[in-house]
């Protein structure tokens, strides 16, 4: 008995296994293998072409902590993560709001604003690089409108990141507003029906039952939100090219520059680890919360 | 005048003066002492609630046209506790929904205490109300959740704790206050949920089915202190259950619905006894009560051609449905009717068991002993027809009880 319950067990993991065997292999290849040679190549001086010439240590990472290029990328990334996460999770969270309101014809309020979604970060670029343009786009025409000075969005040092921004906030309001929308949406009406009996005001309310209802969620899209923030690539590269002056040279588009336009591929390898350090961080507190949560929400 | 005539005459009018004047005193003290008893009272009424409450055809019907309340009439008195029961969809939380004003009603008017509130929001109706599944913030502990309401209204903050202390002590969970609900039991919730409603001074407290997510046992002492608690502070409540137990046990009266028409209002016992149709009578009690078919035919019923129970009920030949109680049966040897036992359910205290008298008709009869029976025994039993009731082939009352005596 013991003998074929043992025979069995081998034969099923062999076959766990084997199933597992095409995602170990694709994950191998495109996730694994780079990683590791990331960190690798973080640690090595390296040729025009990115071979290694020769290990030196931290030197890479010392080096990037004094340079004033990294520096100033490191912040913009930090102001940019913040402001367009902050604005993204306010205005995602009023949206959702008022989209879960019952009202005659809302669902086509809630298609059009999670509709943003659906947009590809290079279509999403490039509609509004047609917006920011100074002399036929949707801006400069209001500008004009209202008589003030005109701003050339994309050439101004502040308001490049200022248009960044903006064109960030706008592709991530849809997954956004989708989620706290599913997640209000699941606030069970009773609750409300006690605050509607007892006059509360819509301040009370959403203090005292939507946010705290929503605050896993929240916290959720919150670090999903900053962690796209931190990879943003396309928008710069369309409207920007990290310009001017490298106002909106964010992390990511750095990485890219050094490897591939500035050939220095220790130093964009040395940044990606900081990069991949830093995410994984948010990461880690995100499973910390939510694990936390998840006791506490489990007698619920 | 006075002194002229003998002693005896003043003496005689003296007294007359005494007597009248007397009387007079008496008359104004009574008058006096009347005003205030009616000024105290009518002052007292004005402060101390007259809250009745009165639906007046209330109608209500979806967008997609189905009709989910047809003409609503009822009238709640002050300190009832007035059940609405039925099925799922029948109505009763609907009816519920538009006391609160949580839905608006196509048609008809709701009145508290002589007040037309059917335009108002809820908060501005003097209702507060007991959730099926509590309805607790759960980030709130026990005592925030209690003075959730006083605070809405900017109650001041000591007046608050004194209310909370009172309230807390009247349902028992002194010691639970600061807990969250999350650490609560079903009954400890329903018991803050419940404090959260007599928190709020409103004499009128509406509840939406809070016992049905708790145990039978639980239940029933909720139960108990549900009543208990309405008695002694005289409030008004309106309990929606789907529990003929519930309906049974806690009501001053119960409005019966189904499919969003009022089948019939009354007290429990008038209910059981004298229900208005079948639908009433198969609701209460259990085993529900046994519809027969039967034929009126020369002073006997007649049952599956097979069967005949002999009456004075004094009523045309024909079809007719004769409700039994299945506690109105008796098992006898040579009873007049008989079958197969096809199903026994021992209770200990009592037995029921199911009786097939062929033509795919079956007999549920309960009897307060226990039986040494198995399936397949043929039983034979009486009815007793002086207590039985006798409805017409659409199932409408036609004899309650006695009218329908026995012969025998």
């Amino acid at each position: 008995m013991k003998k074929a319950s043992n025979l069995k067990f081998r034969n099923e993991s062999a076959l766990g296994w084997l199933l597992l065997l095409p995602s170990f292999i694709i994950l191998g290849i495109f996730v694994f293998y780079p990683m590791l040679k990331t960190f690798f190549l973080s640690t090595q001086l390296t040729d025009l072409m990115g071979n290694p010439i020769k290990f030196i240590g931290f030197k890479n990472f010392s080096n990037l902590f004094t340079s004033d290029s990294f520096m100033t990328s490191f912040t913009i990334t930090l102001i940019f993560v913040f402001f367009s996460t902050l604005l993204t999770l306010v205005m995602a969270y009023l949206m959702a709001m008022s989209a879960s309101q019952k009202i005659m014809g809302i669902a086509v309020f809630r298609t059009m604003f999670s509709s943003t979604m659906g947009v590809s970060v290079t279509v999403a670029s490039i509609l509004w690089l047609f917006m920011f343009n100074p002399q036929i786009g949707m801006f400069s025409k209001i500008l004009t409108f209202l008589h003030l000075p005109q701003i050339n969005f994309l050439s101004d040092p502040t308001w490049s990141l200022v248009a960044i921004i903006g064109t960030t906030v706008w592709m991530n309001l849809g997954f956004a507003f989708l989620i706290l929308l599913g997640a209000i949406q699941a606030i069970p009406q009773d609750l409300y029906q006690v605050a509607d009996l007892d006059g509360a005001s819509w301040l009370m309310r959403l203090r005292k039952i939507t946010i705290p209802a929503t605050s896993p969620t929240i916290f959720f899209v919150t670090v999903v939100t900053l962690i796209n923030a931190f990879q943003t690539f396309g928008q710069v590269d369309i409207l920007t090219s990290g310009g001017p002056d490298y106002h909106t040279n964010l992390l990511v588009y750095a990485i890219y520059q050094d490897a591939f336009v500035n050939h220095s591929v220790g130093r964009a390898s040395a940044q990606s680890v900081i990069l991949t350090i830093i995410i994984m961080l948010f990461t880690m507190i995100q499973f910390y919360v939510k694990n936390r949560k998840g006791a506490n929400y489990a007698n619920e | 005048m006075l002194y002229d005539g003998d002693y005896r005459s003043y003496n005689a009018f003296f007294n007359l003066y005494v007597i009248v004047m007397t009387s007079l005193h008496q008359i104004v003290t009574i008058i006096l002492l009347t005003t205030i008893i009616i000024m105290t009272s009518m002052a007292f009424e004005r402060v101390q609630l007259y809250m009745t409450i009165e639906l007046r055809h209330l109608k209500k019907k979806y967008d997609n046209g189905e009709e989910v309340l047809t003409d609503i009439n009822a009238t709640i008195e002050n300190g009832q506790f007035y059940i609405l029961v039925g099925a799922s969809g029948s109505g009763k939380s609907t009816i519920l929904n538009a006391i609160a004003g949580f839905i608006p009603i196509n048609d008809g008017t709701v009145v508290i205490n002589e007040k037309d509130v059917t335009q108002l929001p809820p908060k501005d109706r003097n209702l507060s109300m007991v959730f099926q599944n509590y309805a607790l913030m759960p980030n709130l502990t026990v005592a925030e959740n209690i003075v959730f309401g006083l605070a809405a209204r900017h109650t001041a903050k000591d007046i608050q704790q004194q209310k909370l202390n009172d309230v807390l002590n009247l349902v028992h969970l002194e010691e639970y206050k600061n807990k969250k609900p999350g650490n609560l039991s079903g009954g400890q919730r329903q018991r803050v949920s419940l404090a959260r409603a007599l928190v709020s001074d409103a004499q009128i407290i509406l509840m939406d089915e809070p016992l049905s997510n708790l145990d039978a046992k639980l239940r029933a002492e909720m139960r108990k202190e549900i009543r208990a608690l309405q008695q002694q502070l005289g409030i008004t409540v309106i309990y929606v259950t789907h529990d003929q137990t519930e309906a049974m046990t806690m009501g001053d009266q119960v409005m019966v619905l189904n499919k969003g028409k009022i089948e019939q209002i009354g007290s429990p016992l008038e209910l059981y006894n004298a229900p208005a149709n079948t639908f009433v009578a198969d609701f209460f009690g259990s085993p529900s009560i046994n519809l027969l078919d039967v034929k009126m035919r020369h002073n006997s019923f007649h049952l599956n051609d097979q069967f005949e129970m002999l009456t004075n009920v004094d009523i045309d030949e024909g079809q007719y449905i004769l409700g039994v109680r299945p506690e109105n049966i008796v098992i006898s040897e040579n009873g007049a009717l008989r079958g197969e036992l096809t199903h026994i359910e021992p209770l200990g205290d009592g037995t029921n068991i199911e009786v097939n008298i062929g033509q795919n008709q079956s007999v549920r009869i309960k009897v307060s002993e226990q039986l040494d029976l198995t399936l397949g025994d043929v039983v034979s039993f009486n009815v007793l027809i002086d207590r039985a009731l006798l409805f017409t082939p659409s199932g409408q009352l036609l004899h309650t009880g006695k009218s329908v005596s026995a012969v025998i």
